[in-house]
């Protein structure tokens, strides 16, 4: 088992995995953050996705790709906000409806351009690998290039990402006021910060950074669109969420467990030994990402009192309430 | 008034439907022929070899024939199938070709359902006395062949095969395969990784990445996208593909075992136009015309090259039989086909162990 794990070939392909989940992760993180849980995350994602790589194929222009991943998945996530913040709709519903919504006009715009490869100018910005050691002196640098270092920008720039955010979170007067609303929405307003605004800002926010995860599938891991590419990695992300404990830094980490999860039963397929235990049947393996959040929220209800995630998740804010 | 308005209502929509019906029977000497595919028809793989067998079709026949194409439906999904079966039977289609295994058992319902309407259904097995062809074709042959220019090409003797699902089909590409790379190098092994999807090019990429990592080399596959040709274009080694031809991968491609199905289609609608229409089990070969390899890529050695050519006329000419001709080992070293035999129609139908050379497990 350690033998797989240590690969350098097998690290590399479960980050190469992660991003989108990782970059997923941090959307939904902010929206949840801001106190609602969007479930919309599979939508969404497909929306940037599509409309970014429909860009992509019609334009053959980079920033136009993500401009337009942004703007589908934006506004998926301006739509959410507007059933839940203003009008204060169920958010689990209205969730549930931004994913089938995203799922089918995805598939629609994405039928237009399936078939077309990604064009050679934009593979041509994911072929630079800022980090990459041409000529390592030795096998452990090399272990470590092929592991690590061989990666495209936007991989470093969503790991970067989820720093920043760190940051953001936990040490700025913004991000304070972020996760104020999120657990108290009245003290929030009672202090003065624009709650409304808070929420839309960071639903959307949080929305195009899983349009541009989304985007990452097509454009980059496969290179063509198919329907529904990202066959239920939106809800991987979110059990993520809850896995990573509303953590960016965490989220790294638990986004390339995940990832590594999802890729690990093919090597194990080649391992004669692990391939006879049952335990390593390929569809009993798709389970563990969720067991493992289901472990993690047993594990963290057992210690403290609270469940430790944003408490007015869920909650619609009445100012009238008050 | 309300009265009035209901009773205009009802002779306008009754007018409307007798118009319509009229409309239907105006082209009723076009034959409208149903196409049920899993996938895009441009998947680059395994539909579009289809769909272009069903366009070599309409081109030979031209407006004789009206097709009505109905693409990803997932063969696992029986409901969908079924609604794709009825509303191509409402929409007029006299035959219908369901192009993917999993639309086997919808196939079987449907044609005793219709017994009007003509069913031909690739690469499964149940057909039935009046209504339904069950067709495939020896492409084992073209496998075998590739297989030949894998054994060549190998330097560590490592090869590596993506594979959709452990069933007969599957398996005897795998050990067809395989067999063709014993055949000119007795050293050689072939790893085998399962994704559990037809078409999955995520998990097709996921699982060739494993296979690379195991130091394989020479990458085959059994799926519908080009993502394992991708994955070794990308580590830098060989592939070889399946259904068509593929251009993305200048240094990995080699070869691929080939689908034309227009030889298929063009002589079955030819059939049904005809009044001539007859079941049965088509499965033709190389000698047909339906299974092919594909030219050899630049990439390909002299020494490869020669090899197929040598080994080209009696596959041809014999088809499977040569290629599942004793003495055949299992992978437990026991003599499952012994020399001077080939195995049946049935036998390799019912393929469910893997020749000796293959490491791979077949889930029980």
């Amino acid at each position: 088992m350690l033998s797989i794990l240590t690969q350098p070939q097998f690290i590399a392909s479960a980050i190469s995995f992660s991003v989108i989940l990782l970059l997923g992760t941090l959307g939904e993180l902010l929206t949840e953050r801001a106190g609602h849980l969007n479930l919309g995350v599979e939508g969404m994602m497909l929306l940037g996705g599509a409309i970014g790589y429909y860009a992509a194929v019609t334009t053959e222009s980079l920033p136009l790709a993500l401009i337009a991943a942004c703007l589908g998945s934006g506004m998926g996530a301006f739509m959410y906000g507007f059933l839940t913040v203003t009008l204060r709709v169920n958010q689990n519903v209205t969730g549930l409806a931004l994913t089938m919504f995203g799922m089918g006009l995805a598939n629609a715009v994405g039928s237009k351009v399936a078939g077309t490869s990604t064009p050679v100018s934009i593979q041509a910005y994911f072929e630079y690998q800022p980090f990459h050691i041409k000529n390592p002196a030795n096998e452990l640098i090399a272990y470590i290039d092929r592991a690590f270092l061989s990666h495209d920008l936007y991989v470093y720039l969503t790991i970067l990402l989820a720093i920043v955010m760190t940051i953001f979170l936990f040490r700025s007067r913004e991000g304070l006021a972020l996760r104020l609303t999120g657990e108290n929405a009245a003290a929030a307003d009672a202090s003065g910060i624009k709650v409304t605004r808070i929420k839309y800002m960071y639903i959307v926010i949080g929305g195009m950074l899983c349009g541009l995860g989304g985007l990452y599938l097509p454009l980059v891991q496969q290179g063509s669109w198919t329907d529904t590419i990202t066959a239920g990695q939106g809800w991987l992300v979110v059990a993520l969420v809850i896995f990573v404990r509303w953590h960016p830094i965490k989220a790294i980490f638990g986004s390339f467990v995940f990832g590594a999860l999802s890729i690990l039963g093919y090597s194990v397929q080649l391992n004669t030994t692990l391939a006879k235990m049952p335990i390593f049947n390929q569809f009993i393996m798709s389970m563990f990402p969720y067991i493992l959040t289901i472990i993690v929220l047993v594990i963290t209800s057992a210690r403290k009192k609270a469940w430790g995630g944003p408490a007015e998740i869920g909650h619609a804010y009445f100012r009238e309430d008050r | 008034m309300k009265k009035v308005l209901s009773i205009f209502l009802a002779i306008l929509m009754i007018a409307g439907m007798a118009a319509m019906a009229g409309c239907g029977e105006k082209k009723d000497d076009v034959l409208k022929v149903g196409v049920i595919y899993i996938s895009p028809e441009d998947d680059g793989g395994y539909s579009q070899a289809h769909a272009e067998g069903i366009a070599a079709a309409v081109a030979k026949y031209g407006d004789k024939i009206e097709i009505k194409p109905v693409a990803n439906i997932d063969d696992a999904d029986v409901t969908a199938t079924n609604n794709a079966i009825d509303n191509l039977v409402n929409e007029g289609c006299k035959l219908i070709f369901t192009t993917s295994y999993g639309y086997m058992d919808p196939t079987v319902a449907a044609a005793a359902k219709y017994p009007n309407v003509k069913f031909c259904h690739c690469s499964g097995y149940e057909m039935n006395d009046t209504n339904m062809d069950a067709y495939f074709g020896q492409i084992e042959t073209a496998r075998y062949l590739s297989g030949i220019v894998a054994g060549l090409m190998t330097k560590n003797n490592k090869l590596g095969y993506v594979a959709a699902f452990p069933i007969p089909e599957v398996i005897r590409g795998i050990n067809a395969y395989t067999l063709g790379a014993l055949s000119v190098n007795p050293d050689v092994t072939v790893q085998v990784v399962w994704t559990n999807t037809w078409f999955g090019p995520n998990e097709e990429k996921a699982a060739a990445e494993a296979l690379l990592a195991n130091d394989v080399d020479v990458m085959a596959q059994h799926q519908d996208s080009p993502n394992a040709i991708e994955a070794a274009e990308a580590a830098g080694k060989y592939a070889i593909g399946y259904d068509l031809t593929y251009a993305g991968a200048p240094n990995a491609y080699l070869t691929a075992p080939l689908w034309d199905w227009g030889v298929y289609y063009s002589y079955k609608i030819g059939q049904v136009l005809d009044g001539q229409w007859k079941v049965e089990n088509y499965w033709g070969g190389m000698k047909e015309g339906v299974a092919k390899l594909d030219n050899l890529s630049s990439l390909v050695s002299d020494e490869a090259k020669a090899a197929v050519e040598a080994a080209k006329p009696s596959v041809t000419e014999q088809g499977n039989a040569f290629v599942f001709a004793g003495p055949i080992y299992d992978q437990a070293g026991d003599l499952r086909v012994s020399e001077g035999t080939s195995m049946t129609y049935e036998e390799q139908m019912s393929m469910d162990w893997f020749v000796k050379g293959v490491i791979g497990e077949l889930p029980s």
